[in-house]
């Protein structure tokens, strides 16, 4: 479990998650980014660039 | 084997390649692309690159200096150079005689008007480089072309003053995209829309599309072009048969796999592996 960082609300974190991943707060609804497993800190993930995607 | 997964954010595709690496035996080395130092000479110790960046501009240039420092990349330089710019993706579709809209590109306000009345109406107008169908206008007229066109030249960044204009093929709500990994068309999808625009990123609904036989020889012949790889086309149903829009060098293939019960992670797993294989041969 982590806490977002937008609403305070607990955000599950899957055992298997990576730094990296990107997560949905069931709360909020932000996109969160997970910055490290173990112990779990989140950030509120980067806004799209204008280079992003296919 | 040491294959080496650049990143930034880890999106549902890069958490299934990474599952279909290890099902086949291997531990991805990650490299996430916001922390990395490149010097021009040397690069992580890896045997191949798996390319797989959010940012187009990250991507294009941390590849051309993997393989400067001698690693083989997954997609490579070349093929990111071109996928990533439409003007050089549709040089290079012309070069190998492939069928695709007609397109114009023209450098100035005035002759982008005058390069969308010889095309006629409607036209539309992209950023050469530019993704998930953002900026794209659909000019149905010579008002709202002076209008676009002011905007862009007033508002755009640099890139926009090169103005890429393409014909607009009426594709009933839908076009197709395949997915191509090495020498085989392995899975293809419609993407449909009320919207002229079909981008899965912007709402369009996937649906199974069977491989035709007409579907595989333009995406492989599209793939080629561009310099081969993973990559996705995307094409056009038009009166005179399949046209290619784009190819993309980074794919989305999230709503693809149950659309298609095509395992695509484990093909691009599987390929990499084998490609690493035939190098080290």
């Amino acid at each position: 479990m982590g806490e977002c960082p937008v609403c305070a609300a607990e955000v599950e974190v899957a055992n298997d998650a990576i730094s990296g991943e990107l997560l949905v707060c069931e709360d909020c609804g932000a996109e969160l980014e997970l910055i490290k497993a173990d112990p779990v800190e989140l950030a509120e993930a980067p806004s799209a660039e204008e280079d992003w995607g296919q | 084997m040491k294959i080496g997964l650049l990143h930034s954010l880890i999106r549902k595709e890069e958490k299934l390649l990474i599952e279909a690496f290890k099902k086949a035996g291997v531990e991805p080395i990650m490299i996430d692309d916001r922390k990395l130092i490149m010097d021009f000479h040397s690069a992580p110790d890896i045997d191949i690159l798996v390319e797989r960046s959010i940012n187009h501009s990250r991507a294009l240039h941390a590849l051309r200096l993997f393989e400067s420092a001698g690693v083989c990349c997954v997609n490579s330089h070349k093929v990111a150079q071109i996928c990533g710019d439409k003007l050089l993706t549709t040089a290079a579709l012309k070069d190998h005689g492939i069928a695709q809209p007609e397109s114009r590109v023209a450098f100035t306000e005035e002759s982008a008007l005058a390069a969308i009345e010889e095309l006629g109406y409607p036209v539309v107008l992209k950023p050469a480089v530019g993704s998930w169908g953002r900026l794209l206008s659909k000019i149905n007229d010579r008002d709202a072309a002076e209008t676009v066109l002011e905007h862009k030249t007033v508002l755009g960044s640099y890139h926009h003053s090169i103005f890429y204009i393409q014909q607009y093929i009426e594709k009933q709500g839908r076009d197709i995209r395949s997915f191509v990994v090495g020498d085989d068309c392995i899975a293809a999808i419609y993407r449909t829309s009320d919207h002229w625009i079909t981008n899965t990123a912007r709402g369009a609904q996937a649906s199974k599309c069977e491989v035709t036989a007409e579907v595989a020889e333009i995406s492989l012949a599209a793939a080629k072009a561009v310099g081969g790889g993973i990559v996705a086309v995307d094409l056009f149903e038009s009166d005179d048969g399949l046209l290619v829009n784009e190819v993309n060098y980074t794919m989305e293939f999230r709503n693809s796999i149950d659309t298609t019960g095509v395992d695509i992670p484990q093909l691009v797993a599987n390929y990499v592996i084998e490609l690493v294989g035939a190098l080290s041969r």
